[in-house]
């Protein structure tokens, strides 16, 4: 079956297509690279400025193949019992009482306490899991934020897709999932698990593809209004900014306009609510500071 | 399958290693790896649209982001202009020559490429001089014959070292350069560690080691009678380096360049920059084995060698496009600069304020604080001071290994950032009643 959806698509139109019938507008090229990615069967790792929709592909990918999304959020002191698999102490505990209770001490029985029941699957394992009715979805948030020990485990994990545990043995799928790795660059990750990669940088997107991913997400709102907010923050972007706005920013953005029941922008409801676009008070300074009239008459003149 | 088709394949497999072996000779460092892989993946895209087969060239040989301009000039030139079709007719005559032939780029490629780089060939022949190196390796060569002669590799007595470390680098003959170079080499760098969110297994610690518990205690039943723990595992700091090379620097720009390079070559996370009026990023360069290919590496990706300086617009660029990129996990920064300024000084002021609020600890090394009647009173120093933890001479070797003191000793407490404390401390900097006899 999850053969026939991954085959389905032969051409990169095809993937196109899905994740625009998903409301993902991709350009050929982030297309591409996810064609190949699912072809190949290899990790993706994305990276772009926060907000540019990275997270996102890999949420469209399990919609489009119909399959789960297994998601990792990385952090600092990521480890094994946390991404991989843990043992139930507390129920391993109860029932060494309970064997105690009722007499029986076999060699078998204490095998037992390391068997699969006992077993607490945590992301990595769910996705290698064997009983997978079909490949997941893999997603691997801001691995940036892990630590290097967790990145070279993952290094092992992603060529082989088998899992150790020493108590039970080898785990290993037929079927390895799709990855999807992001990173927001918070640190360097390695060459080794690049190389593993197919890589994509999510850039902002143009003009157009901004409006069009507005007009797909947010039908109501009005095209002239949706025409407007993407001119004015792409203005934003080419200001000398601390934190230039992402697309997710964007769509925030005019969704608190419609709250306000805005029909095009206005001055006043700019400044208003500027907090939805920047997030450093230096940058709502310096927007505020600047002539917030004249780009929007610059805008309205288009 | 025709004939023909086999050659057309075998043709592209070719071309494929060809344009590899191009990237590498401008960096993108392609291994055999990822062109076996990028050949099993072009199965899957029509080779007649240019544009999939450039997006996946991409997405098979492409690292890191900061690689697609040098990628994209390349692609261009490889694929479309080197070999345009009115070339075809001579190239099969010349086709086994042109396998020997080192792949090179024409003059004007190359240029662009070298701005794409920010190398420039021309400005590296005037800035380093290279008759003047020639005579320093020549003169290098005979010392070190001279040296087997006597028999004595270490040529140095202790006393003799001893002078040195306190003399001022700006006085060195050659041949203290070269010996406060290995001296240099020699020294061991520590820097303060910090606890991570990671546990390892450890005799003491707070927290159980379950695992290792119940497995333990199985042969007791249910009780749990040996403890194991866990404690929290310890890491050095990341070390971010950022050094001014602008012309009132150049008596010292190279020699700390070398002192960068043996911290980078000893110390696990450290990442390195150098500035004039603009920012390099210079990790890369200096992960070289070779301290001199590595400085060449630097000379050639600098720019602004010797040029004026503009700390407040360097560190601004640091603060917008790396400072979070490496300053996580509490890193320690080390400014090396004079502090001779020909920037805006409120820019300064408010670049500092926000670097000194995203390290652990900032420090600003300067030459010219060893000088005795040296006053931090240049404008540029004046407004950068308030935001500095410490404040140290970098002019000799005794500072540099004082400075590795200071490095060792960085611990988990905050310095004391209040304005109180800060304006103490600026006025004992600026009156120099601590002057140390380094």
């Amino acid at each position: 079956m999850e053969q026939e959806l991954v085959s389905h698509f032969t051409t990169i139109e095809d993937v196109q297509k899905a994740m625009f019938s998903h409301s993902y507008i991709a350009d050929r090229s982030l297309a591409t690279a996810v064609f190949l990615a699912l072809k190949r069967r290899k990790p993706l790792l994305l990276e772009g400025e926060p907000g540019v929709g990275k997270t996102e592909i890999a949420k469209v990918l399990a919609a489009i193949l119909d399959t789960k999304l297994i998601r990792l959020q990385c952090y600092e002191g990521i480890d094994v019992s946390t991404a991989v698999y843990e043992w139930n102490y507390t129920r391993q505990m109860l029932h060494i009482r309970l064997m105690e209770a009722s007499g029986t001490k076999h060699e078998e029985e204490i095998k037992e306490i390391f068997g699969p029941d006992f077993l607490i699957r945590r992301p990595l394992l769910q996705a290698i899991d064997p009983a997978n009715a079909r490949p997941p979805v893999l997603l691997i948030d801001e691995l940036d934020r892990s630590d290097e020990e967790f990145e070279a485990y993952l290094l092992e994990l992603l060529s082989d897709f088998q899992i150790t545990i020493p108590e039970i043995g080898t785990i290993s799928t037929e079927e390895p999932p799709f990855v999807i790795i992001t990173s927001n660059r918070t640190r360097e990750i390695h060459d080794a698990l690049r190389r593993r990669c197919l890589y994509y940088w999510i850039d902002f997107p143009t003009l157009e593809k901004e409006f069009a991913i507005v007009r797909a997400r947010m039908p109501e709102a009005s095209e002239r209004l949706a025409r407007q907010v993407c001119t004015f923050v792409r203005e934003l972007r080419s200001m000398d900014l601390y934190k230039a706005p992402g697309v997710a920013e964007t769509l925030d953005w005019i969704s608190s306009l419609l709250a306000l029941h805005q029909l095009e922008l206005v001055e006043g409801s700019v400044r208003d609510t500027l907090g939805a676009l920047l997030k450093y008070q230096d940058d709502v300074l310096k927007v505020g500071n600047s002539d917030i009239g004249k780009i929007l008459q610059k805008i309205r003149g288009l | 399958m025709r004939p023909s088709d086999i050659e057309r394949g075998e043709r592209l497999l070719y071309r494929l290693t060809e344009f590899g072996r191009l990237l590498w000779e401008a960096g993108i460092y392609v291994g055999p790896r990822q062109m076996l892989d990028l050949v099993e993946t072009l199965k899957y895209i029509d080779l007649t649209v240019k544009e999939d087969f450039y997006n996946t060239l991409k997405c098979c040989l492409l690292t890191r982001h900061e690689q697609e301009a040098i990628f994209d000039q390349m692609f261009h030139y490889f694929w479309f202009v080197r070999d345009n079709p009115n070339k075809k007719a001579k190239e099969k005559k010349g086709a086994v020559k042109r396998e020997e032939r080192r792949l090179r780029l024409p003059p004007s490629e190359r240029k662009r490429l070298a701005e794409h780089m920010n190398t420039s060939d021309v400005r590296n022949e005037i800035r380093n001089d290279p008759r003047q190196t020639e005579r320093r390796r020549y003169q290098d060569d005979q010392d070190a014959d001279q040296e087997d002669d006597q028999g004595d590799p270490q040529g140095t007595a202790y006393s003799t070292i001893e002078k040195l470390r306190k003399k001022d680098f700006e006085d060195y003959s050659w041949d203290e350069v070269q010996e406060a170079k290995r001296l240099m080499a020699e020294m061991r760098w520590h820097l303060g560690m910090r606890p991570t969110r990671r546990k390892a297994p450890a005799r003491r610690g707070g927290y159980l080691d379950m695992r290792r518990m119940v497995r333990r205690n199985l042969k007791y039943g249910a009780e749990m009678i040996e403890l194991t723990r866990r404690e929290i595992k310890m890491k050095p700091r990341p070390l971010v380096i950022i050094c001014d090379i602008s012309g009132s620097m150049s008596l010292y720009s190279r020699l700390l360049l070398h002192f960068i390079h043996t911290i980078s070559n000893g110390l696990l996370n450290v990442e390195a920059f150098v500035f004039g009026t603009r920012l390099t990023h210079v990790t890369r360069q200096l992960k070289k084995r070779d301290v001199d290919d590595a400085v060449r590496d630097v000379s050639k990706a600098v720019q602004d060698w010797s040029g004026g300086t503009r700390i407040g617009d360097a560190l601004h660029y640091f603060n917008q496009h790396w400072a979070r990129r490496v300053l996580g996990r509490g890193a320690v920064v080390l400014i090396i600069s004079d502090g001779w300024d020909r920037g805006d000084a409120s820019v300064l002021r408010v670049e500092m304020d926000r670097l000194q609020h995203s390290c652990h600890r900032l420090i600003w090394l300067n030459p010219l604080l060893g000088s005795p009647d040296y006053r931090p009173l240049t404008i540029g120093m004046k407004a950068a001071l308030p935001f500095v933890d410490d404040f140290l001479p970098a002019h000799n070797l005794n500072s540099l290994i004082h400075l590795g003191n200071i490095l060792s000793s960085i611990d988990d407490s905050r310095p004391v950032r209040s304005p109180v404390a800060r304006r103490k401390a600026v006025e004992a900097w600026t009156r120099r009643n601590n002057s140390s006899g380094m």
